[in-house]
């Protein structure tokens, strides 16, 4: 019973921590993705057509920094196929005499992003830089699920949208309707807006606006957290060890106080 | 080393070190100490805690040695501790996650001293250390969690810091030398990491003074009544430690499924921006160990000559400091609130009363959240200063057991 007790207080105390999430626009569909739940596991073809998306699409705005080159034999990819991305970019480097020069990037290198610095970046984009896309799922409530709203959910504003003081609302300049952006206003165009877009293979899923966003959003989620399927098969072996362990020791328990009282 | 312990024909080298530092008795007092039969589920979390301390020292030490306490490289030598570091991810979520067990471990630790009296005479020291050791538990969190410099590291930051300045007179200078500069910035990254580093030291040496006083004056037990005989304990070994033992079987599985399964479930996106001093987030909200007192903080209005933000600040920290007056503000000779009717309301009430807090400071304090804190923060204040001390001068409390061994001959009647 006081244990019962204990456990509540400590799930009230939690319950607190997903309290106050604030959001103006639609909330993200829950999707599924192979990799939900204890035992999910990215799908490695859906990766590889991710990485075309990002390649294809998103990489002309968009850094992916945290990844290396390399990273990418965790797609299935051989490590010259690797190599082969990287050829596509540049890097800079300092000559034996001194001088900047250019080399094309290898599978030791960061993923090359699109522009020099922030400045660039935001001058290039009206004025806000493209943010890198490395941790994305991350660094977004509702992860994959608002990733992939986000991209499907361009749409035209609604004929009755008014601002917070009731005066109606319309777009400006470069300003693009999405019923998921917080504040539903984004200056991003709609990156996947035609069906083939991105050429998808033979064996692979016709390339609809639907498919190629959750293939970039299961890619986007597997840069975030490239060691995922690791963390959940460890903690299988963890958990299952430790309540084993639990199990053993409360009998050892049990038995060493049969006599107090 | 079983009990009783070793008598006299020790082997000779154990003999040798026993005369030259007494380790083997003193590990011998530990494994002997007497410790009341009756204790429940509640008394665990003190082991747990400490437990979660060593935890978090280990994985903090092994983090330290790949973590650069830089503006410029800090959030990148995180990500790198995820990626490229080998179990770095595992020990990065270790830390993080066991920052809020700790906290959960210690809130239920705190609660379970309101709930007993395990704060009154005479064990005051031991609560003061206690106290102590919450305080020092938030300096390091806080600290810790701007290691990473993501957007909610920087603008806690800046919060938290900004408000030393409403100390009148001094605050702007105070400020500024916690700053090492006129903002948050690389000075104060990495005094924060220094500091980090020391305090969980300090820590350990408050809890070998906490468990010091309390191996003095023997622990506190449900039915708070004084160890009258032997026959009310039990020997600390084998029958404490393998029912701790137990329980840390079960705070394992809780901590490990979250860092299997759901790592970022107690943090913010957020934080995985890095931080941008030229753009606020639309919400800047702590850790949940963090929300009830964040509450506190943002409650509090313009009092007479004091502004907000100063009643805030000394509301925030007072919360905690009268902690340290409570073995007088209640006064009340009992113990136990299992025998005190109106004290165990009043006990209960302030339990709904902090998670209130908890879900006041998630929010922003605006509209019918604001009122919420308002009556909240009221509330606590109201508890200890005013409510706890009457009760525990009007209160007629139930009669109490005979001793440990012996409870009242008709328990189930006494509680009619």
């Amino acid at each position: 019973m006081r244990l019962a007790i204990a456990a509540g207080l400590a799930l009230a105390t939690l319950a607190v921590a997903a309290a106050g999430h604030a959001a103006e626009a639609e909330k993200p569909k829950a999707q599924s993705w192979t990799f939900d739940g204890v035992f999910g596991m990215f799908d490695r073809q859906q990766l590889q057509r991710g990485l075309k998306v990002y390649t294809t699409v998103c990489a002309a705005c968009h850094g992916l920094r945290h990844v290396y080159y390399r990273n990418l034999v965790d797609l299935g990819l051989t490590p010259s196929q690797a190599k082969e991305v990287a050829a596509t970019k540049e890097v800079d480097e300092i000559g034996d005499d001194g001088q900047p020069k250019k080399r094309k990037a290898d599978l030791k290198d960061r993923f090359v992003s699109p522009f020099p610095n922030l400045q660039a970046a935001a001058a290039s984009n009206n004025g806000k830089a493209p943010p890198d896309l490395s941790l994305i799922v991350k660094a977004r409530e509702g992860g994959a699920d608002y990733l992939h709203a986000l991209l499907t959910g361009y749409a035209e504003p609604p004929k009755d949208w008014k601002d917070e003081e009731g005066k109606p609302k319309k777009l400006e300049g470069a300003q693009q309707y999405n019923k998921y952006f917080p504040g539903n206003v984004i200056v991003m165009v709609a990156p996947l807006a035609a069906e083939g877009q991105v050429e998808y293979g033979k064996d692979d899923p016709k390339a609809t606006i639907d498919q190629m966003a959750r293939d970039v959003s299961a890619f986007l989620a597997w840069a975030s957290e490239p060691k995922m399927e690791e963390r959940k098969r460890t903690g299988i072996k963890v958990i299952l060890f430790l309540l084993l362990f639990t199990g053993v020791f409360f009998v050892i328990y049990r038995r060493i106080w049969k006599n107090v009282h | 080393m079983a009990s009783p312990m070793q008598p006299a024909p020790q082997p000779r080298w154990m003999r040798w070190v026993e005369q030259r530092l007494p380790i083997f008795s003193f590990a011998q007092h530990f494994s002997e100490y007497p410790t009341p039969k009756n204790l429940n589920y509640f008394w665990n979390f003190g082991s747990l805690a400490g437990i979660t301390l060593v935890i978090m020292i280990v994985t903090g030490i092994v983090l330290a040695m790949h973590y650069t306490p830089h503006v410029d490289h800090a959030f990148d030598s995180v990500e790198r501790i995820m990626r490229d570091v080998n179990h770095g991810w595992l020990l990065r979520y270790m830390h993080s996650n066991g920052a809020a067990m700790f906290f959960i471990a210690v809130f239920i630790h705190l609660f379970r001293g309101l709930y007993y009296g395990s704060y009154k005479a005479p064990r005051e020291i031991v609560w003061w250390m206690g106290v102590t050791i919450l305080l020092l538990m938030m300096a390091t969190a806080f600290m810790g969690y701007v290691l990473p410099w993501g957007q909610m590291s920087y603008w806690a930051a800046k919060v938290i810091t900004n408000l030393f300045s409403a100390i009148p007179l001094v605050g702007e200078d105070i400020t500024n030398w916690l700053w090492g500069g006129f903002a948050v910035d690389n000075p104060t990254l990495n005094r924060f990491f220094s500091l980090h580093y020391l305090l969980p030291f300090v820590i350990v040496g408050v809890v070998v003074v906490h468990i010091w006083s309390l191996h003095t004056v023997k622990s506190g037990n449900p039915l708070g009544i004084d160890i009258k005989s032997p026959k009310d304990t039990i020997p600390f070994h084998p029958y404490y430690t393998v029912k701790d033992t137990f329980t840390l079987g079960v705070f394992l599985i809780i901590w490990a499924a979250f860092v299997f399964f759901a790592p970022n479930y107690m943090g913010h996106p957020d934080n995985y921006i890095p931080a941008d001093p030229l753009v606020t987030p639309p919400h800047i909200v702590p850790e949940w160990y963090f929300l009830p007192f964040y509450a506190i903080l943002r409650a509090t209005p313009d009092i007479f000559f004091i502004n907000a933000k100063l009643a805030g600040v000394i509301a925030m920290f007072g919360s905690i400091l009268l902690l340290f007056f409570l073995p007088w503000l209640d006064s009340s000779k009992v113990r136990s609130a299992n025998y005190r009717p109106a004290y165990r309301v009043a006990f209960w009430l302030l339990v709904v009363d902090c998670i209130v807090l908890g879900f006041c400071g998630a929010n922003p304090p605006e509209g019918a959240w604001l009122v919420i804190s308002r009556i909240a923060t009221a509330w606590y204040f109201f508890h200890f200063l005013i409510l706890v001390p009457i009760i525990a001068r009007t209160e007629t409390p139930k009669p109490l057991p005979f001793s440990i061994s012996e409870p009242a001959v008709k328990p189930a009647a006494a509680r009619a």
